[in-house]
């Protein structure tokens, strides 16, 4: 029985580590989807960052060092919920076809898929990071390790939602426009660009659904040493929303159908 | 190796599959002939655990379809209609990543990715991406890829389609390289009679969702009644010639100057037949295909007029990068 266990467990780590490893491979060589995503987030650092930076703001520091953990999100938020699109070329190339016929689970599919959206929204966030210390933030270890904590729980969760809305949308065109709805209000009402401690009731409200939120909030916490709530208040609510969102994932991968 | 037993599948009101029942031996090439639109794909399909059956059922190396896809899965090889490899990966990569989805422990999976890209003549350019190859060359590594993992049968779905005549005869030599040296049952599904009646031990017509017959290729044809020789007059027929004094005659069919008549063997009897015979302007002689049988059968020829896409249509499609 254990010798079954071991050896079904050693094969579902293989197959994890088979739809991982294509992901990266697949991300390392085209060069422009990295160059591509990398750009937006700098140009809002800089160009928001310095614009709205020059109107002296009454927020406690800079104003590019204010949204510097807002803009880290932001590049998890885009890369990882559009890295959903996969799924539906993985379908039109009948990739999914190869891997749906191998005795693997559908949970495992989904799993390894998410895992390798991941990573490529570390190598992003890697480079933002780099940028950051030309703005004139230091990490220490602990920072480094809340940072790199944060970012893989939020591009977990959030592959796993663009994984999600990719099951069941077979047109590219489709996923772009439903995403962009999605996409937008999580990047915009995450308090990315603003503090949220004295906002109206309303829009309050909505930041507090926001699971973005957290996020940006625990990663100000660690960096600037900035934040509106306490990072282990963030860090349970982050969980909270990517054991949901990966539930959901895998049901609709259970559903999705193969041909 | 596998039973079919009266596969019904539904699209709303369309019957894809129309009650559908079989068997295929262990160790033998079995083909599914018909035309475009005829539910081949569709039953590969369900055989291969991707679509669940409206009703009906079927085993596969003893495992229940509908019970134990896993288990189907382990003792299957697929190769899909349009190619399913990553082009951005290399052939090798490719070869990789599957071994590893079907667990071939580590031991083994260098000496079996070898083994098979040899097997269909890409070692030489196993580190190429895969957008690299030509089409052939992505439909053998598909091959390969399907045989990774000693499959007890495998399915070849239209494997010569959108290829070139040179590629569709290589294509052929290595699914019988295969047979010889894998010791696997496969299952093609074409719409080339001549590849069917070249490679299959035993075929199914398959058209609407039905198998019409099934048997050998040169049992079918006899069905036919024999081959077909065609002899036209400068005048009349001679009425005074009784064709039918022959045993190695099975009919004969008279119509203005022509004499049809169908005979065994044409090519031992042919001189017996028109020996002494006068006025001859034109003899034709032709050994029935499989076409004709199945236009006897079905009454429609094999060229479906079905949409499906092919796969360059496709590829062209989708191919932005």
């Amino acid at each position: 029985m254990l010798n079954t266990i071991n050896l079904n467990s050693r094969i579902v780590l293989g197959q994890l580590y088979a739809l991982w490893l294509r992901e990266v491979k697949v991300f390392l060589r085209e060069r422009s989807r990295l160059v591509a995503s990398t750009f937006t987030p700098l140009l809002w650092l800089f160009v928001i960052g310095s614009g709205l930076g020059s109107t002296n703001l009454q927020i406690g520091t800079d104003y590019e060092k204010f949204i510097f953990p807002g803009i880290i999100c932001m590049s998890v938020i885009f890369t990882s919920v559009f890295f959903g699109s996969y799924i539906i070329w993985d379908r039109k190339f009948d990739f999914l076809k190869s891997v749906m016929v191998a005795p693997s689970s559908r949970t495992t599919v989904f799993i390894g898929k998410t895992l390798g959206g991941m990573t490529t929204s570390l190598f992003q966030v890697a480079i933002v990071l780099i940028v950051g210390i030309a703005l004139g933030i230091n990490y220490d270890a602990m920072t480094l390790l809340q940072i790199l904590s944060i970012v893989l729980i939020l591009s977990f969760s959030l592959t796993s939602l663009g994984l999600t809305f990719g099951s069941y949308i077979e047109s590219l065109e489709g996923f772009q426009l439903i995403v962009s709805f999605v996409v937008f209000p999580l990047f915009f009402l995450s308090g990315a660009l603003f503090p949220i401690d004295n906002l109206p009731a309303w829009l309050k409200i909505i930041t507090l659904i926001d699971p973005a939120t957290y996020s940006v909030d625990a990663l100000r916490n660690t960096i600037l040493h900035l934040g509106t709530y306490s990072f282990e208040h963030d860090l349970a609510i982050l969980l909270l929303f990517t054991l949901v969102i990966t539930l959901v994932g895998i049901f609709s991968f259970r559903r999705m159908k193969a041909v | 190796m596998i039973i079919v037993k009266n596969l019904v599948k539904k699209y709303a009101d369309f019957k894809a599959l129309n009650g559908l029942s079989f068997e295929v031996n262990e160790n033998e090439i079995f083909g599914l002939l018909g035309p475009n639109g005829a539910g081949k794909t569709t039953l590969i399909h369900i055989l291969a655990t991707l679509l669940k059956p409206t009703e009906g059922g079927a085993m596969v190396n003893g495992f229940d379809i509908l019970h134990n896809a896993i288990k189907v899965r382990q003792s299957i090889g697929v190769v899909f209609q349009a190619p399913s490899s990553d082009d951005i990966l290399t052939g090798y990569e490719n070869l990789k990543v599957h071994a590893l989805l079907y667990g071939i422990p580590r031991k083994i999976r260098e000496k079996r990715i070898s083994e098979v890209l040899q097997l269909v003549g890409l070692e030489d350019r196993k580190d190429d991406q895969v957008k690299k190859y030509s089409g052939g060359m992505r439909r053998r590594l598909e091959i390969a890829r399907g045989l990774l993992h000693h499959p007890k049968v495998f399915f070849l779905d239209e494997p010569t389609l959108g290829l070139d005549p040179k590629s569709r005869e290589s294509m052929w030599k290595y699914i019988k390289k295969i047979v010889r040296e894998e010791k696997v049952t496969i299952i093609l599904t074409t719409h080339y009679m001549e590849e069917a009646d070249m490679l299959c031990d035993r075929i199914g017509f398959i058209t609407n969702g039905k198998i019409i017959a099934l048997d050998s290729p040169s049992k079918l044809k006899q069905e036919i009644g024999g081959d077909i020789v065609k002899i036209t007059f400068s005048g009349d027929v001679p009425l005074d010639r009784e064709f039918t004094k022959f045993d190695f005659v099975h009919k004969v069919e008279r119509k203005e100057n022509t004499v049809t008549v169908y005979i065994d063997e044409v090519n031992s009897n042919l001189q017996m037949l028109v020996k002494d015979l006068n006025g001859v302007q034109t003899i034709e002689y032709n050994k029935p295909t499989l076409n004709d049988v199945f236009l006897k059968l079905s009454g429609d020829s094999l060229s479906g007029d079905s949409p499906e896409g092919g796969f360059m249509q496709r590829y062209a499609q989708y191919d932005k990068s």
